[in-house]
């Protein structure tokens, strides 16, 4: 496979690289590159090589999970490229093809998918009240932890309609349109992503030793979700 | 420059807000942290302005936190957008009212690809016919929710019962705003100001009395960055990114931040409460935290509306300083009640730790 013939696929990628002249005003404006090892500039220098090789260390390499898609580069650029949607076509494209499972912080895309996925299909939301467990949302606070264990009364109270029929805040979305948002992941491949998501995660599971704790790997997830090797920062 | 070439230079950074009948599209993270602020806007836009604006309980997320975090592939995204657009056509509306930064991000980048990639628009029709049966109209006009409120901010202060001036001497309140990446970063014609000059909040703060403050950091991201803070591990990136910002408007001492965003109130509500946890350090006065406000619940404490209604005892950082200022009065015994008025409990600590 030609990995920049398949980023070329990606309407995202075709508006996000016109024509970089390394000017590093993307690397100026961005807050991952203050915080991370990380530089915009530097990856759309080598996208633009079109250096195979160098684009496959990139889709299994930590660097490209660094963004966080605020998309600053985007006003900034004076050429009209956006880093930001480069970024989103290689992810898109080292999950299809499994790469992502060789960072640590590609592998964490199994948590992600899980919780915020699993909520799309299932209840229609990203978010769930459900999620914010205090144990894993410590910051959240004590106000997070009160709203946490007294959800229904909280919420009943500031006027949202958390699980009821109709409209308003949280309502229960119909079993008629979650089946509708279900199909539109089966025919856009939606399902497929995730399906990969889960299969080349597995697999990276068994071989870092992991057990399938039911076929579920919830060591995998935790160790995924709670582990930082201190690597990634910029010095 | 003369103040007509002023007006002229103005000209490039308005933007067309609908007047009146809005299809309504709520945000998954403003109802899951301020769902008060939703039905303020409602309750704004229904009794102060009398408009018309409908919400279909069948319309879902977007997608967008899972697309911005890399699990939902564009044309997913694409289809379930479409889907939202089917819902407001097949109810006679032509105006989308967006809750949310994100969803309003997206929207607006889809409708664009569509434009400038027509075979995307015919891909998603045949996904979206093919999935549900469903055709759709695209919207005539895009606003975000604010763009709403910021359109009406003259009739809100005609009918506002308080302003954002301190009761005590007289002066303007000194209000931080944070627009949120996503509003006009990526699509600038599309925001009150563009990414430049965004005005959809000093309209509002200026208009109510309050004075605006022009920071360093005044336009840097509050560190959300999706899978940033999704994920435990990657948290640190969020709270720097927000700490940067709270050292940059320090100085210049804030009585408020108001957030345009339903993501960045709360990181900037609850990363205040974990840099004093983590580092002892509080950016208000008397050790106190800076209030953080959404823009509905600042429209509505000047409407006269009960904080406790809004839901301002979903917040971390105490609104109280703020109240105080604005000669607002409030029974603190009800902070903590249900809605038949008995008590909850409390949260073991609100604010910082002082």
């Amino acid at each position: 496979m030609e990995l920049y013939q398949e980023l070329t696929k990606d309407v995202r990628f075709v508006e996000g690289l016109k024509s970089c002249m390394n000017c590093g005003v993307c690397t100026a404006i961005c807050p991952a590159a203050e915080f991370y090892d990380y530089d915009p500039r530097i990856i759309a220098g080598i996208i633009q090589s079109k250096d195979e090789k160098r684009i496959e260390e990139l889709l299994k390499s930590e660097t490209i999970w660094y963004c966080g898609e605020c998309m600053s580069c985007k006003t900034r650029c004076p050429r009209g490229n956006t880093v930001g949607l480069i970024i989103m076509a290689l992810r898109a494209l080292s999950q299809e093809l499994g790469y992502f499972a060789e960072s640590e912080k590609g592998r964490q895309q199994l948590v992600i998918k899980r919780v915020i996925g699993g909520n799309i299909v299932t209840k229609g939301y990203c978010l769930l009240p459900e999620n914010l467990v205090p144990e894993l949302h410590p910051e959240q606070g004590p106000v997070g932890e009160w709203i946490y264990e007294n959800k229904e009364e909280v919420y009943e109270r500031v006027g949202a309609n958390y699980k009821g029929d109709g409209e308003g805040a949280l309502r229960k979305i119909p079993q008629e349109s979650i089946d509708e948002i279900s199909r539109i992941f089966e025919i856009t491949g939606g399902f497929n992503r995730f399906d990969k998501i889960e299969y080349f995660s597995k697999k990276k599971a068994e071989s870092m030793g992991f057990p399938e704790n039911g076929d579920d790997y919830t060591d995998y997830i935790n160790h995924t979700f709670t582990t930082n090797n201190g690597k990634h920062n910029r010095q | 420059m003369k103040r007509e070439g002023k007006i002229q230079v103005w000209q490039d950074y308005q933007k067309e807000i609908a007047d009146d009948h809005y299809f309504y599209v709520r945000s998954c993270i403003r109802q899951n942290f301020f769902p008060g602020s939703e039905q303020t806007f409602l309750k704004i836009l229904r009794k102060e302005l009398n408009k018309d604006i409908y919400e279909n309980p069948h319309h879902t997320s977007c997608s967008g936190i899972g697309y911005h975090s890399d699990i939902v592939p564009f044309d997913t995204i694409q289809t379930i957008v479409a889907r939202q657009f089917a819902l407001m056509t097949e109810a006679g509306y032509k105006n989308l009212a967006v809750s949310c930064i994100t969803s309003f991000g997206i929207y607006n980048e889809i409708i664009e690809t569509w434009k400038e990639f027509p075979s995307e628009l015919e891909k998603v029709r045949n996904f979206l016919k093919k999935a549900t049966g469903r055709e759709f109209e695209i919207p005539q006009n895009v606003a975000h929710a604010s763009d709403i409120v910021y359109k009406f901010r003259q009739e809100i202060a005609e009918a506002g019962k308080n302003r954002l001036v301190n009761q005590k001497t007289g002066e303007p309140l000194k209000i931080v705003e944070h627009i949120g990446c996503h509003y006009s970063k990526m699509f600038p014609s599309k925001g009150v100001g563009g990414a430049e000059f965004p005005h959809v909040l000093v309209g509002m703060i200026e208009s109510w009395g309050g004075e605006v403050v022009d920071y360093p950091e005044r336009r840097h991201c509050c560190g959300f960055g999706f899978r940033q803070y999704l994920v435990m591990s990657n948290r640190g990136y969020s709270v720097s990114n927000s700490r940067k910002k709270f050292e940059s408007m320090e100085p210049y001492k804030p009585d408020a931040i108001v957030s345009n965003c339903p993501g960045c109130p709360m990181f900037l509500d609850r990363w205040q409460y974990v840099i004093e946890e983590m580092e002892g350090k509080t950016y208000g006065e008397n050790g106190q935290g800076i209030p953080v406000l959404t823009y509905e619940e600042m429209a509505g404490l000047v409407l006269g509306y009960n904080p406790w209604d809004m839901g301002m005892q979903m917040h971390q950082t105490n609104v109280e300083p703020l109240l105080d200022k604005m000669g607002i009065k409030y029974d603190p015994d009800l902070k903590y009640t249900r809605k038949d008025g008995k008590m909850i409990g409390k949260p073991t600590m609100v604010g910082c730790r002082c």
